[in-house]
């Protein structure tokens, strides 16, 4: 019933001692996932809250702990070095919450995921993560909200992905897996990614995905769907009402194809790939009901 | 971040990269030095130093007309710049309020010959760099863009591999310089990528890049802006960030890290995500209402942080109502309430408040909310939200 993570979930958390990574820790536990190892170096063989195992480096947590997903509270400073340090441990899939991280020090990530040998996953950074209802919670989203079920969503933004979720579960529409790929320019998981694997997951129906302005990101998944997705899908793009020039220097606008990165370069590829939109933030669920009998 | 014109050239100066010998001046006392130091036997160009393009076109609040001038005598120079320094430049990218120019660079006049174009910055989707030229400099590169995109040449630079000889040669043949030239942009473009790299800027532009009559290269206006997030490792960048280049809200708001933009609405919003907060301003607009700013509160913000907002959100005298919108992942609904609260006891709240929670401790937020004596409207859906906002305030507005 899911994507990338599920109940053989084995997590660790890089930055568990820090305040954010603890408190999030707690609600990740109580809503199921299985926490296997945490890392903050220098505490290597203490325990976390008396019960999990911190470790000094995430390859002893890889050995010792056999975590195989990890979620990254460190702060911006480090957090890319972290993402690093989970791929050359092997980690499969890495998920990175902080926000804030240098662009340059994305690019040079992203240029060591792109390399052959190497097989790992990022999800965003400064993303809420991923969840699999029922099963596990990675990052910082309210797990409440969710409720099972057979509707993959994906979304740029945090909150807004919460506010998608509520409408969902309130509409009795459940959620196969929820993936919040990050705000920042340079990002591991794309919009395209997260919505190929929702397309081959049999148990995902259908598919809501959340854009925002500037990139090109939702044109790109839009390409794909035309071509090669069947399942119906539903989207909303946040920024219509955003001023011009305050996101994104002057000249960055002809990098990226001409008319792409405006709010309504992205509704007009959406509705061009055959996306239900919603123009309204709060009709979002409304909109993939309109394409989709739950 | 965005730095002046003068000292984008003080750093590409620092890469060997050739600029028009220039000073700058902040007052009127130190106009006579800054033109001392320029060669008496050449013309001076006085240029007002904001953060804004179209300065040359732009108009003073005052009726003088031109950001950038030319000028034959020192006299002639100083009493331009004395014309424009404290008086407020419009050009097509400011508001019709334009900037208050507090410095005035002082630059020995060249002979053009020929303006190109020459910018490099980040490529989003190669998450490498990206060198963009073309031989039609001088002006707005999109219009360039738009009219003659074939004279525009893009050679994607990998930041694992570097700046290469060939991708300096693809330039220079595509901006048919010559002999020296070649030699001359190939250090130019070794300089901008050391740069681009070392300081982590997000874009490096020099538009005109020029030939003078004797055919050598200078970089005759620059624009430089650096990642935010990198700061950290550049207190020399940051200590040329110019607060007065901004709305004295925002600069109020990143120093409690708040996101605030400024717009010119009346309905205030504050909103934890930017992209909550941008569809909070969407929904604003499709109710027909009008937002007066884009705020996110942020991932983790506290009480302090909160108030901080409101007071911001209330030194705007344009804002006739506010709306709250807070779905809680790491922004605990409790926190925000008792902000609200807080800031309510601290500042006078003399507008309507409408108020949506939603998320982590919904239940102790909206108890803490509800306990408190504050005027609210609570709501429970964001179009409801938005549905309650916009009728107020048009109601208040007769």
């Amino acid at each position: 019933m899911s994507i990338l993570v599920d109940k053989n979930t084995r997590l660790v958390v890089q930055g568990i001692t820090g305040k954010a990574g603890t408190f999030h820790t707690q609600q990740c536990i109580s809503y199921g996932t299985n926490v296997v190892a945490g890392v903050t170096p220098g505490k290597g063989g203490l325990k976390w809250e008396n019960s999990v195992p911190i470790c000094n480096s995430v390859s002893e947590a890889v050995k010792q702990e056999g975590a195989n997903t990890t979620v990254i509270y460190v702060p911006p400073p480090f957090a890319a070095d972290s993402i690093l340090e989970a791929i050359d441990a092997g980690i499969e899939l890495i998920i990175c919450i902080t926000e804030g991280i240098p662009v340059q020090a994305m690019a040079e990530v992203r240029h060591k995921l792109n390399q052959g040998s190497v097989n790992a996953r990022l999800i965003g950074p400064n993303c809420p993560g991923i969840i699999t209802p029922g099963q596990c919670k990675i990052g910082i989203m309210p797990g409440y909200i969710h409720k099972e079920g057979r509707v993959g969503v994906v979304s740029r933004s945090g909150t807004l992905t919460y506010e998608a979720v509520w409408q969902l579960t309130q509409k009795g529409l459940g959620q196969s897996t929820c993936i919040g790929i990050g705000g920042d320019p340079i990002n591991g998981t794309s919009q395209k990614d997260a919505i190929a694997l929702f397309n081959d997951d049999p148990e995902t129906d259908a598919i809501i995905m959340i854009g925002e302005i500037g990139g090109n990101a939702e044109e790109e998944a839009c390409e794909f769907i035309k071509k090669h997705v069947n399942k119906p899908i539903a989207g909303f793009i946040a920024g219509a009402s955003a001023p011009k020039g305050r996101t994104m220097g002057h000249a960055g606008a002809i990098v990226s194809e001409s008319g792409s990165g405006t709010a309504e370069a992205k509704f007009n590829a959406m509705e061009d790939a055959g996306i239900t939109i919603a123009k309204n933030p709060s009709k979002i669920a409304d909109a993939l009901l309109n394409c989709y009998s739950g | 971040m965005n730095i002046h014109e003068y000292q984008a050239k003080a750093l590409l100066n620092e890469y060997n990269i050739p600029i028009p010998k220039g000073f700058h001046a902040q007052c009127e006392s130190s106009i006579d030095r800054a033109i001392e130091q320029l060669e008496s036997s050449q013309k001076i160009v006085v240029k007002a130093q904001i953060h804004a393009g179209g300065r040359g076109k732009g108009t003073f609040t005052n009726g003088f007309k031109g950001g950038v001038q030319l000028c034959k005598t020192s006299n002639e120079a100083k009493s331009i710049a004395l014309k424009m320094l404290g008086n407020h430049l419009v050009t097509k990218q400011t508001s019709a309020l334009g900037r208050k120019v507090q410095t005035i660079y002082f630059t020995e006049a060249c002979s053009i010959n020929h303006e190109y174009y020459l910018a490099i910055l980040l490529d989003r989707e190669s998450a490498g760099a990206v060198i963009i030229a073309s031989t039609e400099g001088g002006m707005n590169i999109e219009d360039v863009a738009r009219n003659s995109p074939e004279k525009i040449v893009r050679v994607r630079v990998p930041l694992d591999l570097g700046l290469k000889p060939h991708h300096s040669r693809l330039i220079a043949f595509n901006l048919e310089l010559k002999g020296q030239q070649i030699k001359e942009l190939h250090l130019i473009l070794n300089g901008l990528y050391r740069m681009f790299i070392e300081k982590d800027a997000e874009l490096i532009e020099i538009n005109p890049l020029i030939t003078d009559s004797a055919g050598s290269l200078f970089a005759l206006d620059a624009k430089v802006s650096v990642d935010s997030n990198a700061l950290f490792k550049h207190p020399e960048i940051t200590k040329l960030r110019d607060t007065n280049e901004e709305d004295p809200k925002e600069v109020e708001a990143s120093a409690h890290n708040l996101n605030y933009i400024a717009l010119e609405g009346n309905i205030a919003c504050m909103v934890n995500g930017a992209g909550l907060a941008m569809a909070t301003m969407d929904i604003i607009k499709s109710y027909g209402g009008e937002p007066a700013n884009f705020l996110d509160v942020g991932g983790g913000a506290n009480e302090e942080q909160v108030t901080a907002a409101f007071k911001i959100i209330l030194s705007d005298p344009n804002v006739k109502g506010i709306l709250v919108n807070i779905f809680g992942g790491i922004m605990q609904c409790d926190i925000i309430a008792k902000g609200i609260v807080l800031a309510a006891k601290n500042v006078s709240l003399s507008v309507p408040l409408v108020v949506r929670l939603e998320g982590t401790n919904v239940k102790a937020g909206k108890k803490i909310l509800n306990e408190s004596s504050l005027k609210l409207i609570s709501a429970d859906s964001l179009a409801e939200a938005a549905d309650i906002i916009t009728k107020t305030v048009a109601e208040l507005s007769g």
